[in-house]
């Protein structure tokens, strides 16, 4: 079935100006809790994008839906201009830390070689190129020193910068990252910053949930506040503007951006 | 060195084929923290059984049947991990409570079923309450050996989706956002675990066959770090306790063959929790007094 859904992958041409990611009435619910309503949402095609909003604004759900991680009671999502399902090779993820067990016998290679699981196909083993790509993926984010560790005798900034170059190795198009830059250590702040301008370089979309206001400029070129539903979005001069905040994390919004 | 006879023999060499498929399917069992959903379908073969046995009478079939009885197991485990899954996917219940009841419900529906069946004046019924403790003494060289080749299949099968069973036992979201059917991967691995359980029933019984299943897998992560080698040491670990456990058995007529091999199995735990290089006691014990060796009087001038 992976075959059958490789060959499918399309991705359009740049100049044809498709957006990586769109997503339509997007309406999703935790049994009775509503999370999202009705999300409209166009991603641009170039530029690093950050989601923000407050706690249990709907940040990390937007992205497991986009992800088919979690079932919308409506809506739909378009990758470069077909069903997600049909475009599951060109989308990248990288979860937050606390979503595996660390204690698992892997070490950091095998992990990031999991990045080209996709590509090797069922009851292949992983070849020589593979773990050679898997490799040059851990020397991108600065572990390659540490590839045989056992995952969980990294410290927490290497294990984020673990699970981003397992999504390298995957050589997506799309990347979702559900905070990459959360309690990490400088090193790890570098190492993923340089990665994300990288992939931002070559044309790849990235979309990260994001917490801190006051960074979101420094490091994004679009922001979307998100409170339950799209409050504003643009580029963080023209988005970050005292009203949005307010109508995004209510009246301490403001003192957000200190 | 007693005379062993050619049908002990078999046993022997079955049960030991038992046990390395136990340990191999084990090990993805353990990490992907399946081990009780696992003892809830070991249970629910019981009423599978009896209505195995009642279908073989229905069918004119003299005596017990093995492939009969076993089919039923099959069904009635199948059931109740099925029924598992559909309480923990639409009810808001924890699964830990969804599998006591569900052991329960079936475990006693088979206990039931069982007495009735041993009520009815047909050759055979008797033999029925082997299967919850196991006894190798029943089993003919032909089982013993059918038993075995299916236990190699299920090892093997274990070697051909390795790589995906690692992914959805590591990280199941990620698997699924790369397309990976994961729900299918589990529900393969769930069949593994059914068919050792099902060809485990003569051997070590349906109460204990648990034991066998998780035992070595938890032993074998004493010893290594690596995914692969805690699966080859689990194998190993399942194949000498099952056996060394058939051979005592056979030695001591009057015991039944499951609870023999599982002490044995139990042993290799004992041992590994102590003597394991990677994360036993002992080695836990070493590496720290090097650590404060080191860090703290290694400070020299």
């Amino acid at each position: 079935m992976l075959q059958r859904l490789r060959d499918l992958d399309f991705m359009p041409p740049r100049e044809a100006g498709v957006s990586p990611l769109v997503v339509r009435d997007l309406t999703v619910a935790y049994h009775r809790t509503p999370v999202l309503r009705r999300v409209n949402w166009t991603a641009p095609s170039s530029g690093l994008i950050a989601v923000c909003g407050p706690n249990g604004a709907g940040k990390s759900t937007l992205i497991k839906a986009c992800l088919g991680l979690v079932r919308p009671l409506a809506g739909t999502v378009e990758v470069f201009g077909r069903p997600l399902a049909r475009q599951r090779r060109l989308v990248g993820y990288v979860p937050q830390r606390e979503s595996v067990d660390w204690e698992f016998p892997v070490s950091a290679l095998d992990v990031v070689a999991m990045g080209r699981y996709g590509l090797i196909g069922w009851g292949r083993r992983v070849s020589k190129a593979h773990r050679q790509a898997a490799m040059d993926a851990l020397d991108r984010v600065g572990l390659a020193d540490l590839a045989d560790r056992q995952i969980g005798q990294l410290s927490g900034g290497q294990q984020q910068r673990v699970f981003l170059a397992r999504a390298l190795a995957q050589e997506a198009q799309l990347y979702f990252m559900d905070e990459p830059l959360a309690g990490v250590d400088a090193a790890t702040e570098q190492a993923v910053l340089d990665v994300l301008r990288e992939l931002d370089a070559q044309g790849r979309t990235v979309i990260c949930v994001h917490h801190d206001l006051q960074t979101v400029a420094d490091t994004f070129d679009h922001v979307l506040l998100l409170n339950g539903g799209v409050v504003a979005e643009g580029s963080p001069a023209t988005t970050l503007t005292p009203d949005n905040l307010r109508a995004t994390y209510g009246a301490r919004g403001q003192g957000l951006m200190g | 060195m007693p005379d062993i006879g050619f049908n002990t023999l078999v046993v022997l060499l079955g049960a030991t084929a038992l046990g390395i498929a136990a340990g191999t399917v084990g090990t993805f069992m353990v990490l992907r923290r399946r081990a009780l959903v696992s003892d809830a379908l070991s249970h629910a073969t019981l009423p599978g059984l009896a209505l195995g046995f009642l279908a073989g009478v229905a069918l004119g079939i003299e005596g017990r049947s093995l492939p009969m009885l076993l089919l039923g197991a099959a069904v009635t485990g199948v059931l109740a991990v099925l029924a598992i899954q559909a309480i923990a996917r639409w009810t808001r219940l924890p699964e830990d409570a969804a599998i006591g009841a569900v052991l329960s419900v079936f475990f006693g529906v088979g206990v039931v079923l069982l007495s009735v069946v041993q009520g009815l004046p047909t050759a055979g019924a008797a033999g029925l309450k082997t299967f919850l403790f196991g006894q190798t003494a029943a089993m003919s060289a032909a089982e013993a050996t059918a038993l075995a080749a299916l236990a190699v299949v299920a090892a093997a099968a274990v070697g051909v989706l390795f790589k995906e069973l690692r992914l959805v036992a590591f990280d199941e979201g990620f698997a699924r956002v790369q397309g990976w059917p994961a729900g299918r991967i589990d529900l393969m691995l769930m069949g593994l675990v059914t068919l050792v359980t099902v060809i485990g029933l003569q051997t070590v019984g349906l109460v204990l066959i648990i034991a066998l299943l998780i035992t070595p897998a938890a032993a074998a992560r004493f010893w290594t770090e690596r995914l692969e080698r805690m699966t080859g040491i689990a194998a190993g670990i399942g194949g000498l306790s099952g056996g060394i456990g058939a051979a005592l058995s056979a030695a001591l007529p009057d015991m039944p063959a499951g609870a023999v091999i599982v002490l044995v199995a139990t042993t290799f735990f004992l041992a590994s929790l102590l003597f394991g290089t990677a994360r036993g006691l002992i080695a836990l014990r070493i590496r720290r007094g090097r650590m404060r060796h080191t860090l703290l009087d290694g400070v020299g001038p």
